[in-house]
């Protein structure tokens, strides 16, 4: 019945086989170990895990700092062993920090993963876990700065609005109000009221970077850059009458007030924020480029942003007729963005047109205050050349020296910005926008803020930037 | 209390199954022969402690977690079946591959563990498949034993084989996107898995009888048609299982590098094509490109058990401390992953390296047959058993995309467990074969 090996060399394929399977074997058992050692903390911190809620059976929640180490939440556990989540600043961090017990949110979900694990001594942990006694969660200290965030909440007051400050060369964010706000500590009691229906304040949106808004004037920062890209010599001759009223077609665009500028180049129809020039400049866009161009600084895409947020839109096309033109130019139109985007591209021409990622966890500490995981600044990329971020430095130092911004004008520190007034609704007062940084020479802090329906740019929005600017360069 | 039994035992098990896997390695460097038989048998010895060890352990956690009397009567009747099978299997054949059963029970053992923690019902139902498989494959070694002729009927494999693969493709349940399965009399039942061993005989068949060009040209279009049928069905898991299968097979058979490289090449070509032809290829290698991005949908199977595996990490959370429930479809495609979360990582690579284990030893025996059939069969199954391994290992932790392939004799599944009970009783009926050509050789030598 035998028929012999026909194949003589049979056992040495079936040895070379044995050896391919056994590497790739060993290739998949490496990178499972790689997985679970280096790569796992990353994949788990994530809100569509459920998981991370079992840690809270084990873990004392850690407490959320800010960058000088006050407390902005802290785990009380009581002599019966029930755990009450404080925040000592009350409304003040509330969108910031969030809450962690209707879902969680702000810092309570981005360091969640953190806040439930444990770095303290492996011993003692492991023997905690046998006697059933919980450990104590790591610290999360993050850049928050609480003057600048008091000193940011009391300006606005009882305004709707948002104020956020960032440092351009780190992407450290300092500060971020949203008005009205809650009270974290009384969540529970309020929460009913906070998501009924008829509720039309919407308290618990935080409008920092989920509030969209017309960009208004803010806008022709964009507007002006494309314009710079298109006539990169020929720009300094551009020339505008104003009489308070520039009429196209059928159409009419008004100044604000119907203030009339009179001759305006491009620089001083920037400081002056004049409307029929830049309607009229738009005009003479290409708007294929314009859209491109949009994209690149992050409209209609997701923001280098872990916190929750709203994408920016930027509508207009190539087949955009004249009425849609003339209003996006001015900011008007189809546009809306959030004010961390608007804060980003300032903070990206601070930059020399590189964008830093912003963030709001500086380090992870145990709870014996030993440090975990250090986060350090990092680079989104370019959004626009170093070239172009130096010509609008200039325009927008304009603004304040010569402009609209002259709220912020000081022999204290310089100041480059932007104003904005932004219609929304015929008949309503206007959204009031600031978007600006200083010192003009050497960035600092960038300051955003938006007040809804207040006024003027300028005389509402650059006031709250000033006091601000003041606290930070005061100390 | 209960806390300190329940940790301590945790990390119990993670050692006793690091002990278990060391032996099942160390027994590959024990001298082979006659006279050192009493050495492997006390490595096996101390591997079915081990095992039983862990066994009692796991049941001691489940049952203080629930409280529930049944845990005790299932244990107790587990303990029954895994003793009597070791038991029975030598009483009945002498020159039984004692490490091949050990491994099998341990791989159902920490299957039952799981599933068991999982939904105890299907653990129940798991335990009886197991049972009366293991009564049904019992006999396989005495009929590979005395059936020559089954080296002689490659068409009746080859037409069996392809029948049933097209009445799945033609009148298939569809689950998950994949018609996989067909109903006889009220049960489910999913003949891919059976159709492996024979496709495994049909190839050992045909090239036992030649291995000239026409043959080779003959079965290799046989081999295709398989292929294509199993894509057709959406069953691309078993589709690849097959392709390799026959790919290594025809290698070990002519030891020729040019099929190798141009199946390869067909292989590679093929799967690109695929790619942009079928949609359900593309979802796939999406899924595991970027979990992320559509992690609401298409990745969030993948990233569960991600979620699962990180979360676990190397110790694991510990019985019923996890989530495992949470990945779609856990007990069959993702029980890896369900292990390395609440048993631990170390735990479910011991697991991964005691399949490799079962598969060097398929090797060894592949090796140490004389003819041809038999090598054949004994490497294309071991093939056919360590792909469909590393598809389902490889598919849970997203080191290649995930295919639906169930983990043998771990995973919930009567065909599954079924046909892998065939699998290893032919491969034990091949090595027992050996054993008493062997005995037979020497004592006509004395």
């Amino acid at each position: 019945m035998k028929k012999g090996i026909p194949n003589p060399k049979a056992n040495k394929s079936i040895l070379i086989m044995t050896y391919a399977l056994v590497g790739v074997f060993v290739c998949m058992i490496g990178y499972f170990g790689c997985f679970l050692q280096w790569k796992s903390e990353d994949v788990i911190n994530n809100s569509y895990n459920a998981r991370l809620d079992r840690f809270a059976d084990r873990i004392v929640r850690g407490e959320i700092l800010s960058n000088d180490g006050k407390v902005l939440a802290r785990t009380e556990v009581s002599e019966d062993g029930t755990e009450v989540r404080r925040y000592p600043y009350d409304s003040l961090f509330a969108h910031v920090v969030g809450y962690s017990d209707h879902g969680k949110t702000g810092l309570e979900s981005l360091a969640n993963f953190y806040l439930l694990s444990s770095h303290m001594n492996l011993v003692e942990r492991t023997m905690n876990e046998f006697i059933d006694v919980k450990n104590a969660g790591d610290n999360v200290v993050t850049t928050l700065d609480v003057d600048l965030q008091w000193v940011a909440s009391d300006a606005l007051g009882e305004r709707r609005g948002a104020v956020i400050v960032m440092e351009p060369d780190t992407g450290k964010v300092l500060a971020m109000v949203s008005k009205p706000g809650f009270n974290p500590n009384t969540l529970g009691t309020d929460w009913d009221v906070l998501i009924s229906a008829d509720n039309t304040q919407a308290q618990l949106l935080n409008r920092a970077t989920q509030g969209l808004y017309p960009p208004g004037s803010t806008f022709k920062i964009v507007t002006a850059l494309e314009y710079l890209r298109e006539h990169p010599d020929t720009w300094p001759s551009y020339h505008f009458d104003c009489d308070g009223l520039y009429k196209y077609e059928d159409y009419k665009i008004s100044c604000y007030h119907g203030n009339a500028h009179g001759s305006q180049d491009l620089t001083q129809a920037f400081a002056n924020s004049c409307n029929g020039a830049f309607a009229k400049l738009g005009l003479e866009l290409n708007l294929g480029n314009m859209k491109t161009f949009c994209n690149q600084l992050l409209f209609n895409s997701d923001l280098p942003l872990a916190l929750a947020y709203s994408k920016s839109n930027y509508v207009m096309d190539a087949r955009a007729g004249s009425w849609e033109i003339l209003q996006t130019s001015i900011g008007q139109g189809g546009t809306q963005m959030t004010p961390m985007h608007n804060g980003m591209l300032t903070a990206a021409i601070a930059n020399g047109g590189v964008l830093m990622k912003p963030y709001l966890i500086d380090r992870v500490e145990n709870a014996m205050g030993e440090e975990v995981k250090k986060f350090l600044p990092t680079a989104y990329g370019s959004l626009m050349s170093a070239d172009e971020a130096e010509k609008m430095a200039a325009l927008m130092r304009t603004v304040v020296a010569e402009g609209t911004g002259s709220a912020v004008r000081t022999d204290a520190y310089t100041v480059a910005g932007k104003t904005g007034s932004a219609e929304f609704e015929t008949g309503k007062e206007t959204h009031a926008w600031f978007t600006g940084y200083a010192p003009a020479e050497d960035p600092q802090i960038v300051v955003t803020v938006i007040v809804e329906e207040s006024g003027s740019g300028g005389q509402i929005a650059a006031p709250i930037a000033r006091r601000l600017f003041d606290t930070y360069f005061s100390r | 209390m209960i806390n300190i039994i329940i940790e301590v035992s945790k990390y119990l098990m993670i050692l006793l199954i690091a002990v278990y896997t060391y032996l099942n390695f160390s027994y590959f460097r024990l001298p082979t022969g006659k006279r050192e038989d009493w050495q492997q048998d006390r490595v096996c010895g101390r591997q079915n402690a081990a095992m039983f060890a862990m066994h009692f352990l796991a049941y001691v956690i489940l049952y203080l977690k629930t409280g529930d009397e049944r845990m005790v009567l299932f244990y107790l009747a587990q303990l029954v079946f895994f003793v009597g099978y070791t038991w029975l299997y030598r009483l009945f054949y002498k020159n039984v591959s004692r490490l091949l059963v050990n491994n099998m029970c341990l791989l159902i053992c920490v299957g039952l563990i799981m599933l068991t923690r999982l939904n105890f019902d299907k653990a129940i139902r798991q335990f009886m498949i197991v049972a009366v498989s293991a009564l049904i494959t019992w006999i396989i070694p005495f009929i590979i034993d005395r059936t020559w002729q089954l080296s002689r009927i490659p068409w009746v494999y080859g037409i069996i084989g392809l029948l049933l693969l097209v009445v799945v493709l033609l009148i298939g349940n569809n689950s998950f996107g994949a018609q996989l399965s067909i109903n006889i009399v009220g049960f489910s039942f999913q003949p891919s898995e059976f159709v492996k061993i024979s496709f495994v005989f049909f190839v050992a068949t045909m090239f036992y009888q030649s291995t000239d060009f026409k043959t080779v040209c003959v079965t290799t279009a046989a081999a295709a048609v398989h292929v294509l049928i199993l894509v057709l069905s959406k069953d691309l898991g078993s589709a690849l299982i097959f392709f390799l299968a026959y790919l290594t097979m025809l290698f070990v058979a002519t030891t020729n590098w040019l099929y190798l490289l141009c199946g390869l090449a067909g292989g590679g070509l093929a799967s690109i094509l695929s790619y942009f032809l079928f949609g359900h290829v593309r979802t796939r290698v999406l899924a595991w490109q970027n979990p992320w991005a559509d992690i609401d949908n298409r990745g969030y199977q993948i990233t569960q058990s991600l979620f699962a595996i990180g979360t676990g990490g190397w110790f694991g959370m510990g019985l019923y401390q996890g989530m495992p429930y949470k990945i779609p479809v856990v007990e069959k495609d993702f029980m890896f992953a369900a292990i390395s979360e609440e048993l631990g990582g170390i735990f479910a690579i011991c697991v991964l390296l005691i399949c490799l284990g079962c598969f060097l030893q398929f090797m060894m025996i592949a090796a140490k047959m004389q003819a041809i059939f038999y090598k054949l069969i004994a490497f294309g199954l071991g093939m056919v058993y360590v792909v469909q391994v590393f598809l389902t290992v490889g598919g849970t932790i997203k080191f290649i995309p995930s295919t639906g392939i169930t983990l043998p004799l771990v995973s919930y599944g009567g065909s599954s467990v079924l046909s892998t009970f065939i699998l290893f009783g032919i491969i034990q009926g091949l090595y027992i074969l050996k054993k008493n050509d062997e005995e037979n050789y020497e004592e006509g030598n004395t």
